[in-house]
């Protein structure tokens, strides 16, 4: 909301510095964005008088001029073709930076010239682009006057963020009154005594709504004038709308749009010439067209209201006006709208049709009920005053209904929720000066709402009122209390294992990343995602269109932006959310990672490998062992998604349902898919699907029983199919002699010459362990019998000869 | 002792000392001790003699023996350590050679930044609430007081999800909010919640990205006021940037989940371009608050004449940017090797209360 500290005057007297006002404004809530003061800026500019402009004696194009300046004659070379003996410009003394172009003026010789000023252009004043001549100012302006003064660019603009409840602020009258109330000056009472019509309106006013609707236009006020000379507005007027950003048109419009500034009471004018009376507010029928004043066709329907005449639509109430019966500058007879519409449907008609307005803004937001007639008035003033003619009677459909709102306010809240102390007359004193009414007695008050607060609801608005106004720089620090002497954990065992996990991965070599939760459909769709109930309505873009079902394939995509940076060595990981399907519980929390390329960069003294999809196991287990998953208790099934290389990728299963983690070589056909170049690996670990700890009474470990009597190591080679798993073998081991076995192995796989075609050899080791004396040689042999018999039950192995 | 095994030792004291190396030694302790040696030669003699020459010759024979063999393993000590330290002298490396790399990976700000909120706000007696990313409409705006046509929606841009099949919109949260919700439906009174997460907001320029994080705030209790808000955000702010004083400034403002509402600006300076934070003339921008709107209260069946509290909301990529200098939030969400290397955090930097946030 924009206005300026001379129009913010019109409504407050006051004698407060800008800097007091603008300050004020962010304490009560009102707060600054920008505050435009070229007052400063422009200091240096006056109002020059050409004495006489003489050609410059060595260039064409030069003209040699004297200038009065008020305070004596200095003489400056101009470039300017308009420059010339007996006219007013703008001008500059030597050293003043040159608003346009920052350039400082220095006193100069130009082609043999002393130049000691300069006459300056719209352009070089950071006015327009206008550069074809020098400004020319009006005969009498002043010689020697600030220039800024002269245009009227003293005033200084001021721009601040009005929150959604501040409707009232909407406009520059309630700005003002906050003001006030906040001790910055008085509220100037407000000119809206009746404008007495000197003859009855031929326009008659309807509101024509069946039942269910009657709420979209509760009230219509309308007045007809005629005898008008439309044109320019005057030129304060002019400077004003202009100063906020907007374009003077003609001062039947400019009339509108000050007075939604002012008052924050929208108002339209219709060319009464234009019109078929009477004029009434109706809904649309389904397939109405209407050009508004935006010069575009819109298609209406049974849920936007609109003011009709005879014919046809003339307005959308609320929102805009219309092209056809908008006023010109040979508009003669105007007929004035203000009428009161519904908010909500004012603000779904300006979604749907895609019309920002200052009317809808102010109607959305709530406009004042009680400023109908008092708006009708003031503009009546202004138009009688700027275009002559005469009004009529008002003419007035429905009511305005102006609700008395009263909430029941104990002053005593402000200090139970704010934790301020504001006596009772201090806060009479404020909510008054607001305009609220109080009654009750001590303790116990009820305050009745202005009608221009449509968004006070409860005592807690009562409250903030009292508090923004008395201050909240009144606020007093307050330690929260503390709950235990010392502090209890924040996290539970479940949240606990997510920044685990990143620190198990970030040990191992990974970095951490935080991709969208989002990813392009089409790639989606590769890891089983991208159904219809998973789409954004209105993503951002297609690349981030559908909710991601695995964090995977962003990841490939943030290797393959790697590689093209000329890192082809990657090894990422998320921890975060991926989406199973729409619904707040279709969430799950994984943390994801792979690698591609070598293992490590080139060294002189280790021979980098490329990774294979055991280091993606080994990051999926680091996880696991992370996080505190029974790691001992894992089943390794090869039964991994589409996503994963079907014959090198496998998961984790704890039993026969619960996937711990995924892991294994990216298939080739993903990576084919998405245009990234592998091989990769990859891993997911479900890290909610790992079972809690059950809570236990102590902490106390299981005690530890161990032998200082030697273990021995002992070696076994097994000839096996070539499919048979090292798990199986290694299992059989483990299980021959629980007693007495250890750590079993697996410390070379061979296969080729001297082992048959279709098999391959597994070596394990293992430590036997001694319980009560020393193993003796028979009790070993008998051991490895065992492991060699249970190995070879379980998977038919024999022993490599 | 005769004069012969006085010679004997002589002479075999001389061999001894005059030996170049160890193979040499060894011959000559052979020669001397061994079987075939000088002195196991005269020992055999010894029994040809009478009884008391014997005894005589024996004492000095055995004497020689002694101070041979001591002479031996003397020079044998010796020509060690010339050999060790011959063969020491060859085995020179090139200890500027790199070592066998261990790479190491990088935690993300946002994560690390995450870890320090919490340890803080464990400190403050709170705990770490959750909820889904993916919201209906009741939980991301209606119960926090955001009716269909209430203008606020349209202060944030919102993701829309095909609409459940009872009807209920669903959105991607465009907050944290619906968490305070959550907590307040499932769990009795008093609250004491902090609420890290992604949030999302169709916005995407250079200051925006359509995901970020940020850090929710809720405190519910039967006498909590704003100065207790104000408290906890300035213990907030001394703690997390790591600084002794932190000027705040409340402004008034509008949530319609909170009445007061108030944004609060924090102290800062800007000197030769680097942004310091909690002393200076200038004010950042940094977290929206208020005393939590009775009728939040009531949509979650609490009874707003019993229960109050405070509720507050920040970007935690915004504060990790202000605290670490960090420029470009897009960045946070591009995966870049050299960014993660630079901004990221080292694994075993864990912050703690105890052991500091940051180094």
């Amino acid at each position: 909301m924009k206005f300026t500290l001379s129009w913010l005057k019109d409504h407050l007297d006051t004698d407060a510095t800008l800097v007091e006002i603008t300050d004020k404004l962010t304490a009560i809530g009102l707060e600054l964005e920008e505050v435009e003061d070229r007052t400063e800026d422009l200091a240096p500019f006056t109002v020059g008088y050409v004495v006489e402009a003489k050609q410059h004696p060595n260039a064409d194009r030069l003209r040699v001029c004297i200038v009065d300046t008020g305070e004596g004659q200095i003489q400056v070379v101009c470039g300017a073709p308009n420059a010339r003996t007996g006219m007013k410009g703008v001008f500059a003394p030597s050293g003043t930076t040159i608003p346009g172009n920052g350039m400082l003026l220095k006193p100069s010789n130009i082609r043999g010239e002393d130049s000691n000023g300069m006459l300056c252009s719209e352009r070089e004043m950071g006015l327009s682009d206008e550069h074809d001549g020098i400004i020319e100012l009006a005969e009498d302006a002043p010689v020697g006057a600030p220039f800024a003064q002269i245009m009227g660019l003293d005033d200084p603009v001021i721009d601040i963020n009005v929150t959604p409840n501040k409707q009232d602020c909407l406009g520059v009258r309630g700005i003002a009154r906050d003001l006030a109330a906040a001790g910055m000056g008085t509220l100037k009472p407000l000119d809206a005594t009746p404008v007495e019509g000197s003859y009855d309106s031929p326009v008659d006013v309807e509101l024509n709504f069946e039942a269910g609707y009657e709420a979209a236009c509760s009230c219509f006020l309308g007045r007809h004038f005629r005898g008008l000379k439309n044109g320019p507005s005057p030129e304060w007027l002019r400077r004003r709308l202009t100063a906020i950003g907007l374009r003077p048109i003609s001062a039947l419009v400019d009339m509108t749009n000050f007075i939604t500034y002012d008052l924050g009471r929208p108002l339209h004018v219709f060319d009464a010439g234009k019109v078929t009376a009477p004029i009434q507010a109706r809904m649309a029928t389904a397939g109405e067209t209407f050009l508004a004043l935006d010069g575009k066709d819109y298609e209406l329907d049974g849920e936007i209201t609109v003011i009709a005449d005879q014919k046809a639509a003339e307005a959308i109430g609320g929102v805009m006006g219309g092209e056809a019966s908008g006023c010109t500058d040979e508009t003669t007879e105007m007929f004035l709208e203000a009428a009161l519409f519904d908010a909500h449907r004012t603000a779904a008609t300006g979604r749907r049709l895609g019309i920002e307005s200052d009317a809808r803004y102010r109607f959305e937001r709530g406009v004042d009920p009680a400023m109908v007639r008092p708006g009708v008035e003031v503009a009546t003033r202004m138009v009688l005053e700027m275009c002559g003619g005469e009004t009529s009677h008002t003419v007035l459909a429905g009511t305005p209904d102006v609700p008395a709102k009263v909430v029941a306010f104990r002053p005593a809240r402000v200090t139970e929720l704010i934790g301020i102390d504001v006596d009772e007359e201090e806060q009479r004193k404020i909510l008054s000066d607001l305009g609220f009414g109080i009654a009750g007695k001590s303790g116990n008050w009820q305050v009745t709402a202005p009608t221009w607060r449509t968004d006070i609801d409860g005592e807690a608005d009562i409250v903030e009122e009292v508090a923004r106004i008395a201050g909240f720089d009144r606020i007093v620090s307050t330690p929260l209390p503390r709950l235990s002497v010392t502090a209890k954990p924040a996290l539970t065992l479940s949240q606990r294992r997510r920044p685990t996990a990143k620190r198990a991965l970030a040990v191992r070599g990974m970095m951490e990343c935080v991709t969208w939760s989002f990813m392009p459909r089409r790639f989606a769709e590769l890891f089983g995602g991208g159904t219809e109930d998973m789409l954004l309505a209105n993503p951002i873009s297609s690349e981030l269109d559908a909710m991601r079902p695995s964090m995977l394939g962003n990841l490939i995509l943030a290797a393959g932006r790697n590689g093209d940076r000329g890192f082809d060595d990657v090894a990422l990981f998320e921890v975060g959310p991926q989406f199973r399907d729409a619904t707040p519980k279709g969430q799950d929390f994984v943390a994801a990672g792979l690698r591609r390329g070598r293992d490590n960069r080139r060294h002189w003294a280790e021979t980098p490998r490329p990774v294979d999809a055991y280091d993606a196991k080994a990051d999926a287990l680091a996880v696991l062992e992370a996080i505190g998953a029974p790691t001992a208790s894992i089943q390794i099934a090869t039964e991994a998604p589409g996503w994963y290389h079907p014959v090198r990728s496998a998961v984790m299963r704890l039993g026969p349902k619960n996937v711990l983690a995924a892991f294994g070589e990216i298939h080739p056909r993903i990576l084919d898919r998405m245009d990234v170049t592998g091989p990769m690996v990859a891993f997911e670990v479900f890290i909610d699907n790992a079972p809690l700890p059950k809570a236990k009474a102590t902490r106390n470990r299981a005690e530890l029983l161990v032998s200082d009597l030697p273990s021995v190591q002992r070696d076994f080679a097994f000839v096996v199919d070539e499919a048979t798993t090292a798990d199986s073998i290694v299992r059989a081991a483990k299980g021959a002699d629980k007693a007495f076995i250890g750590d079993v192995n697996v410390f070379d796989i061979y296969a080729g010459k001297g082992i048959e075609d279709g098999k391959k050899s597994v070596a394990i080791t293992a430590r036997l362990a001694p319980k009560d004396a020393t193993l003796t040689d028979p009790e070993i042999e008998a051991i490895a019998a065992k492991i060699v018999a249970a190995v070879a039950k379980a998977t038919g192995a024999v022993l490599r000869g | 002792m005769t004069t012969e095994i006085e010679t004997l030792q002589d002479e075999l004291l001389a061999e001894v000392a005059g030996v170049a190396d160890l193979a040499a030694l060894e011959a000559s302790r052979v020669a001397a001790l061994g079987k075939k040696g000088r002195i196991t030669a005269q020992m055999k003699g010894l029994g040809k003699m009478d009884p008391d020459q014997r005894r005589e010759a024996g004492a000095a024979l055995n004497k020689v023996k002694d101070v041979v063999a001591e002479a031996i393993e003397a020079r044998r000590l010796g020509l060690h350590e010339v050999e060790l330290e011959a063969r020491l002298a060859t085995e020179g490396i090139d200890v500027t050679l790199p070592v066998r790399q261990q790479p190491q990976g990088r935690i993300h700000p946002v994560s690390q930044v995450m870890d320090e909120i919490a340890a803080i706000f464990a400190d403050m007696s709170f705990t770490i609430a959750e909820g889904p990313d993916i919201e209906d409409d009741f939980h991301n705006f209606t119960a926090l007081n955001i009716p269909p046509e209430h203008p606020a929606r349209q202060m944030q841009d919102t993701f829309y999800l095909p609409q459940r099949e009872d009807g209920m919109p669903m959105v991607l949260r465009t907050h944290t909010s619906p968490v305070q919700i959550r907590t307040m439906q499932d769990t009795p009174p008093p609250h004491r919640i902090v609420v890290p997460g992604r949030t999302y907001r169709s916005d995407s320029d250079q200051t925006h990205t359509p995901m970020f994080h940020q850090i929710e705030g809720l405190v519910i209790d039967r006498d909590i006021h704003m100065g207790h808000l104000k408290g906890t955000l300035e213990a907030f702010c001394q703690a997390f940037f790591e600084v002794d004083n932190v000027r705040f400034r409340f402004r008034p403002s509008y949530f319609p989940f909170t009445e007061p509402s108030a944004e609060v600006d924090i102290g800062c300076s800007y000197e030769g371009g680097n942004l310091r934070i909690g002393e200076g003339d200038d004010w950042l921008e940094i977290l929206g608050c208020g005393m939590v709107n009775p009728r939040v209260l009531e949509n979650c069946g609490l009874d707003a004449s019993e229960w109050q509290g405070f509720a507050w909301g920040m970007g935690i990529d915004r504060i990790a940017m202000l605290k670490y200098g960090i420029p470009d939030l897009r960045a946070f969400f591009d995966s870049d090797l050299r960014w993660l290397h630079h901004y990221g955090f080292v694994p075993l930097d864990v912050p703690t209360m105890s052991g500091g946030l940051s180094r």
